[in-house]
């Protein structure tokens, strides 16, 4: 038997939705995602915050959504200078589905140190 | 030229069959399953039910002509063999919208599934669907918050939501209660959910139940950052006694409650969605006594027929079926279903057993909840079927992990998101989800563990109530 480790006090309970209980995406891994996203037809788009603001429904978007944006890694280029500006933020790449006005997807590729 | 009254009984084909008849689009249609008594014609006994279903009686009465009695009555249109099964056959009719009080499923249903079922031509009937023009959709609540707006409340994209049904159903103290929820809420679960027969017994009453459950969600958001929330089942004696705990939940600030909508009634679920649209509240409902109106394959009412009355009348999850465990449902009739309940149109598709297109218009669409002696090992299975806009619940297959239900909510989470990864990397979830899953499980001992609980259950009876098509 194996004790289940999570409290308030330990920052790393802290978790942000999909993929989170899952080990980091390596390079390779966020490529196929964001291959997902465009196969989908949907919008990408780049949102980040600071990991002690990260309860909120607004994080800060990254520039606009990359309307129509086909190219991987275009696409991956700007999670990477996102992160290049935020480093200690979470970064997370959305992709917007139009048709459903739902994010189908969204994930925190770059993860801040929780608080 | 006016009619004369002629006193006495008439064959009902004479009125009622009308095979030259083109449904207009504002008629509600629907379509039975008749099984006649021996010897009674096909046309009379569909004519029998469009009757008897709409204005008819069994015999002439002079007040019929003080109205346009061709304008409202029902008339059979149309006939089929029912596929493989020469007892019975399918009867489509058409009533016209004006027959029904608006944004009334229990209008609808009084009429169509009142006394015609109890009538002496038949041997059996069955109500197999229903087309609702959008005319009448557009007379209904609908889904209180529906898909959209839950996920945006709940900020859960992208991949099914998780839930656990607490158990034992039946005899926890409110405070243990809330301790197994919590446990399930922290170790990953998105809810937690009262069972059906959980709504204020002596040895746990609702306010208290309320409560504890309520700090439950509250520590599990703070300790893990992500929204939480457990249905807490207002069903109740009364619709003023279901309001009253409706009222509660949302004085201390749950997300989401739960009802019965079958047991409970379609005038209190009605009710309860409007109320629940109007104050920001999700409601997930759950279908307590639908087989014995759905599982006879001859008689009662359709689970498609009652999904749609669902939707109408408001909710924001509705059990589905698992098509994988412990309880009944063919696959390619719960794909039907969960159509129904999620898309804003839906094809005839006699192979998904849909007889009608249907139209929902702008009506926003509801989550199928999967649940019933499910775990780790059907997940892929389960993403596969159903697909993200879901509820995956899993009861036993959290609780009963050997280290307890964090444990088992952890498990459950990684193996759908490991699960979502690989889908979305194309890979076939059905055929590689051993292999997904023992990846996934070297990250996580929680969910090797749940892998070795649970390696060699499975559950294969035979479906009941199998489609018309694949009968014989």
């Amino acid at each position: 038997m194996q004790d289940y480790e999570s409290s308030l006090s330990d920052a790393s309970s802290r978790k942000f939705e999909t993929f989170s209980y899952l080990p980091p995406m390596t390079p390779e891994q966020t490529r196929q995602q964001i291959e997902y996203i465009v196969s989908k037809g949907w919008n990408p788009g780049i949102e980040h915050t600071e990991p002690e603001n990260a309860n909120g429904h607004y994080w800060y978007m990254w520039k606009l959504p990359m309307f129509g944006e086909t190219d991987v890694d275009a696409i991956l280029k700007e999670v990477e200078a996102c992160h290049a500006a935020h480093p200690d933020n979470h970064v997370r790449l959305l992709g917007f589905d139009n048709f459903a006005q739902s994010a189908g997807a969204s994930m925190v590729i770059y993860r801040g140190k929780t608080v | 030229m006016a009619k004369t009254y002629d006193a006495g009984v008439k064959e009902y084909r004479e009125t009622y069959w009308r095979p030259d008849y083109t449904p207009k689009d504002t008629d509600i249609l629907a379509c039975f399953k008749i099984t006649p008594q021996d010897g009674v014609p096909r046309e009379e006994v569909a004519a029998a039910v469009a009757a008897e279903s709409s204005t008819g009686t069994w015999t002439t009465v002079w007040t019929d002509l003080l109205t346009d009695l061709d304008y409202y009555k029902g008339v059979a249109y149309a006939m089929e063999d029912v596929p493989g099964d020469d007892t019975c056959f399918y009867a489509f009719i058409a009533y016209p919208i004006d027959l029904f009080e608006e944004g009334s499923v229990v209008n609808v249903m009084t009429s169509l599934v009142g006394n015609v079922f109890g009538f002496k031509a038949l041997r059996a009937l069955r109500l197999e669907d229903i087309r609702f023009p959008i005319a009448y959709v557009m007379t209904c609540n609908g889904p209180p918050q529906g898909i959209t707006l839950e996920r945006d409340i709940l900020n859960k994209y992208g991949r099914p939501m998780l839930g656990c049904t607490i158990k034992p159903k039946l005899g926890l103290s409110a405070k243990n209660y809330g301790r197994a929820c919590y446990e399930g809420l922290r170790g990953g679960l998105d809810f937690t959910k009262d069972d059906e027969n959980v709504n204020s017994q002596p040895f746990m009453r609702w306010r208290a139940r309320f409560d504890f459950v309520m700090e439950a969600i509250l520590k599990a958001e703070a300790e893990t950052g992500e929204r939480k929330g457990h249905y807490l089942n207002v069903t109740a004696p009364t619709a003023d006694e279901m309001m009253r705990r409706a009222e509660y939940a949302k004085e201390i600030g749950a997300p989401i409650i739960m009802h019965d909508y079958l047991t409970g009634g379609w005038s209190a679920n009605t009710q309860l969605a409007q109320w629940c649209q109007e104050n920001g509240m999700l409601l997930h409902i759950h279908r307590a006594m639908h087989a014995v109106m759905d599982r006879n394959p001859h008689h009662g009412i359709h689970f498609r027929v009652l999904t749609k009355i669902l939707r109408l009348s408001g909710g924001d999850h509705l059990h589905s079926g698992t098509v994988v465990g412990k309880l009944e449902g063919d696959r390619e009739a719960t794909l039907g279903w969960i159509d129904i309940m999620r898309d804003s149109y839906v094809k005839e598709d006699r192979s998904r057993g849909i007889f009608f297109d249907q139209d929902w218009g702008a009506m926003p669409g509801l989550f199928p909840v999967a649940s019933g002696g499910i775990h780790v090992w059907h997940m892929p299975a389960l993403v596969n079927i159903f697909g993200d806009d879901s509820v995956l619940q899993f009861g036993g297959g959290t609780l009963g992990h050997p280290w307890g239900n964090a444990a088992g909510a952890a498990a459950n989470r990684v193996a759908v998101e490991a699960c979502v990864e690989a889908r979305n990397m194309g890979r076939e979830l059905e055929k590689e989800g051993k292999d997904i899953l023992t990846a996934a499980a070297k990250h996580s001992p929680e969910l090797n563990a749940a892998m070795e609980t649970w390696k060699e259950i499975k559950f294969e009876f035979d479906t009941v109530d199998k489609l018309d098509v694949s009968h014989k």
